[in-house]
Formats: structure tokens, sequence, C-alpha cells
């Protein structure tokens, strides 16, 4: 175990083809409420991880600390040989370069025009200068614009981001991801906030970055159903702990509404969030 | 969860406590302005020799006195208001420099005075008492100060303007920062930015409406400033002002007067056009 690890090392372990990433007893606290306890898994092979559970059970801190966007209370998270959570400055950028995030409420910058908000995915690559002045290469600007065609936002390129619809900014968002070039990428409850449609749209887009570009995926998700259409693996958490880790299939109605507690009626029911789009549920959201 | 829940009658309680406050505090603050607004009052006509009120009453001569002489100088008036042009257009350039320039460095620096996002607190104390002491001081001061140290010209003046603009400017732009919305900051955290690209594309975006529109009411202000500036030795139209009061030539105290007030009044005609132009492309 290194204490200290150098650039050259992190470089190395993140070109690893497919990142082999372990959590091991993490925890948070926010003052005495613990936000999550002694959380460990591992995933070692490409897969696409569902993390279910009410709201409040952590799965918004466990990805927000696996980014560094929270600093955990204690416990260790290794990608490849190195704790990530000891990464500091610059390594500790290149570390979040290479874990793209995706937010419930997208975290686009409103006022900008989309084409620069996924060309912001770069940042960690360009310097302080050039990116403040805007000078951004014809490679980065073609690379954004390739994005924006696979997942079907390229006609509001020159838009602000403020005027796309919640579905739309969903899908900028996966581009800047994208534009980051991530070995894994977390999403923090990505369909939450959109109607079916959207939502089916925005998990495939995940779907098939996790089947063809072999990125490690990692979702939140509030509902059931989506969790068993779209994962491999689904880790269950209630009150800050894992209680169930394993396949869907593995997953019986009994656990999921241990997993769930109070709520358990909401996540069974497809409800709006939901992906799945029967004309029985199409006429219940409309 | 169970441990942190209310009862009804303990918020009841709370609420009750909190509006007694709220209601003690209310008392205390009309008393002591009323008390403040008497108080002045008697000093005022202490410091005049008793006669706060005849003082108003002369108030109202001298506006007479100018507009008769005004009216005396007939149109040659007009031909007075135009050689004041040159004057006046000293005076504002004196205001747009230090606007622009003051404004700009409260710009760069009023992220470090922020507690969401300053990299440390010692820091944000640093900036904000710096900014304090910068606003604390009436721009006469700092010009008196200077104008004695570099001798009468418009330079102390725009020095003078454009330190207090940074610390009147910096605090209100470090307090619309406060204000932002997080979400595009944790966005390009997430994606690994420098602290610096995260100002330049979160945070500057989404407070720039505010930072124009704040920036050209301190140009008003600065007019006034520069103008006032210019009775202490400053150069401008202030001096020329200060002159003709002495000299209680009522036409020409007239004449200026005219164009700040026109000046002034085209500064907010153009500030409006501007923020509707920016709030139009918002809402577009």
């Amino acid at each position: 175990m290194k204490l200290f690890c150098h650039f050259a090392d992190l470089s190395l372990c993140l070109e690893s083809e497919i990142m082999h990433l372990q959590v091991s007893k993490l925890k948070k606290e926010f003052g005495s409420t613990v936000a999550i306890n002694s959380v460990s898994f591992e995933s070692t092979k490409n897969e696409f991880i569902g993390i279910i559970g009410r709201s409040g059970a952590g799965k918004s801190t466990l990805l927000r600390v696996l980014n560094r966007l929270t600093t955990e209370t204690e416990g260790k998270v290794f990608a490849g040989s190195i704790n990530i959570l000891e990464l500091k400055g610059s390594e500790k950028r290149q570390w979040q370069s290479q874990c793209a995030m995706i937010f419930q409420q997208f975290n686009l910058v409103p006022r900008l025009d989309v084409i620069t908000n996924v060309i912001l995915g770069r940042l960690f690559y360009q310097s302080t200068l050039r990116s403040t002045l805007r000078f951004f290469t014809k490679e980065e600007r073609s690379d954004a614009l390739d994005l924006m065609n696979r997942f079907g936002v390229a006609p509001t390129a020159l838009q602000r981001a403020e005027t796309l619809s919640g579905g739309q900014q969903q899908r900028v968002a996966i581009c800047r991801a994208m534009m980051q070039n991530p070995k894994i990428i977390l999403a923090d409850e990505p369909i939450a906030s959109l109607d079916p449609l959207n939502a089916r749209l925005v998990m495939e887009a995940l779907q098939s970055i996790n089947s063809s570009e072999k990125i490690k995926v990692i979702c939140n998700l509030h509902t059931l159903d989506t969790a068993r259409t779209y994962c491999d693996r689904i880790i269950g958490m209630r009150s800050g702990e894992i209680v169930f880790d394993g396949k869907p299939s593995e997953l019986s109605d009994a656990k999921a509404r241990e997993i769930y507690g109070v709520e358990a009626d909401e996540a069974f029911e497809a409800s709006v969030t939901s992906t799945s789009l029967n004309t029985s549920h199409i006429g219940i959201a409309s | 969860m169970s441990q942190n829940a209310i009862t009804i009658e303990s918020l009841e309680e709370n609420l009750k406590v909190l509006a007694r406050q709220r209601a003690i505090y209310s008392v205390l603050f009309i008393g002591a302005i009323i008390f403040i607004v008497v108080s002045g009052v008697g000093v005022a006509n202490q410091y005049n020799a008793g006669s706060f009120t005849r003082g108003v009453e002369n108030f109202f001569d001298y506006p007479a006195d100018l507009f008769s002489d005004a009216f005396e100088a007939g149109w040659g008036w007009f031909g007075i208001v135009l050689s004041f042009i040159p004057a006046l257009f000293e005076t504002f350039s004196a205001a747009v420099f230090s606007t622009v320039v003051g404004a700009s460095i409260a710009l760069i620096l009023c992220p470090l005075a922020t507690i969401n996002l300053s990299p440390n607190q010692v820091t944000v104390q640093i900036v904000r008492r710096t900014f304090d002491i910068l606003r604390s001081f009436p721009e006469l001061v700092f010009a008196l100060i200077l104008l004695y140290l570099m001798g009468k010209s418009i330079v102390p003046a725009i020095i003078a303007v454009t330190l207090h603009t940074i610390g009147a400017m910096g605090k209100l732009f470090s307090e619309a920062i406060e204000n932002i919305d997080m979400k595009p900051v944790d966005g390009l955290k997430s994606v690994g930015a420098r602290w610096y690209q995260i100002i330049c594309f979160a945070v500057y975006p989404q407070v720039l409406p505010l930072v124009l529109s704040y920036s050209l009411l301190r140009l008003e202000i600065n007019v006034r400033a520069s103008t006032i500036l210019g009775f202490v030795g400053a150069g401008g139209i202030g001096a020329y002002l200060t002159a003709s009061l002495q000299w209680r030539y009522g036409d020409e105290v007239l004449a200026i007067m005219f164009l700040l007030v026109a000046t002034i009044t085209a500064l907010d005609y153009f500030s409006s056009y501007v923020r509707h132009k920016l709030i139009g492309k918002i809402s577009a």
C-alpha cells in the first residue's frame, strides 16, 4: 500500500483497459448524521452497476465521495493499486477527469452555449490561460460535435444550455462526461427529473457507452424496474449500508421491500421517473 | 429519525418565542430611529444658533436666484452650457476609467472573499477587510491626501474614486457570488477543473448581468464623486462649479447642474437599455 503516488503511476493505473475499483470500509458523517457507513464493494470487470435505495440512503454521498466532490470521514478507495482518496492537487483533478459524473439536475452552465458546455469536459487538459480565453482547438470542437451527433443534441450546439429541455440537457451532460475520455462514469439519479421517454433515451445512452466503450458505469436509481432493465449488478443501500449486492435476478421482491422500507410501493410501481413505456403508464403520466 | 421528531406543541412554543423576540426588536428599532431623528434636529438647531427653520427658508431662496440669473442671460445661456462640455468630458472620462478599472479589480478579487468558493477562510477575511477599508473612507479623504502628495490634477481623483469603487463593488460582487447556483460549480469540479477555470466558466457567467448593472449604477455615482472632487482641486467640471458658486454666477451654476443632470439621465437610459438587452437574451 502506497501513501504517495506519483503522477506517472496514476496515469499508468488509469491506462489499464478496465478499471479495478475497490471500495473498502468507506464512511461519511455529516455532523452527527452517518450518511454512509462501512461501505465495501469491488468491481473488477466492465459492468453496469445500479445502486438502489430510498432517498437518504446515502447513494449520492457514495458517488460524490468516489469523485472526490465530498471528503470521506474514513475508508479507502482503490483504483488499481492507488488509493484515490489520498490524491491531492493536480493528481486529484486527474482522477476526477477520469471519473466522470452525471447529476440529477444536469449541472451544466445555463448561460453558456451547448458546445462550450461539452468542451468544458476537457478543462483538466487545458491550461488556465487557454481555457479562460476560450481558445478551444478545432479538434476539441470536432470531438464535441461527434459526441453531440451520437447523442442527438447536435442541432442545439449554439443554443444556451438553459433553453434546452431536461432530457436534452442530460444528454449534453453525457456528452460532457464522454468528452473527458473517462474510465468510469458515476451517474447520480440521472433520470429522476425526466419524463419516461427521455429517461429511456438517457439510460440507453449510458448502456451503449458501457457496452461499446467498455466504460464502467455506476448509476444511482430510485426505481426498481429501471435497475432490473439496465444493470448487470445491483447494490441495495439502506441507511448508509449495503444490504444487497448481486445480479438483478437474485433480487427477490422480499429483499427489495427490505431495501426500500416504507417507500417500497412507490419504487415498485413504475412511476413517472420510470423508463418503462407501457401504454397504461403513459396514460397515468399524461 | 424518531429522536429528531418535533411535536406540534414544542413547535408552537418556539414560534411564540420567536414572535415575541421579533416584536421586541421592532419596538427597539423604531424607538432608536425616533430618538436619532429628534436628537438630530436638536443638534442642527444648536449649531445653527437657534434657527434650523430659517436655514430651510434660505434654502428655497437660492434656486430662485439661479433661475433669474439664467433668465437674464437669455439665449446666451445655451452657449454657457456648451462651453462647459470639455470640462464635463474630463470629469466623465475620469469616472469611466475609475469605474472600469475598479470594477475589473473587484471582479478578479471578489471570488476570494466568498465563503462558498474561496480556497480558505483566512483569505476570505483578508480580502473582505481590505474591501471594508477601501470602502470606509470617503473618496474625499483619499483625494485630499493624494492631492497633497501629488499636486492638483485629475489623477489623484481617479485613484481615489478607483480605490473606493474596488471596495464597494468587491462587497456587492462577492455577495452576488455567494448567492449563485452551485450546481454548475459542482459540475465543473467533477470534471477536474482548476479553481480559476471554475470561476471563469461556472461563476462569472451567472453574475455577469448583475455585475454590469451594478457597474453602470456605480458609473453614475462616480460621475458625481469626480465632480465633487473637482471642488477640492481635482479639476474637471467640479472646479468650474465651485468657482461659479463662489462668484455667485447663477447662470453658470445652472448650466453645470443642467449638464450633470443630463449626463445622469442619459446614463440611466443607457443602463436600462443594456440591462434589457441582457435580460432579453436570457429569456429568448
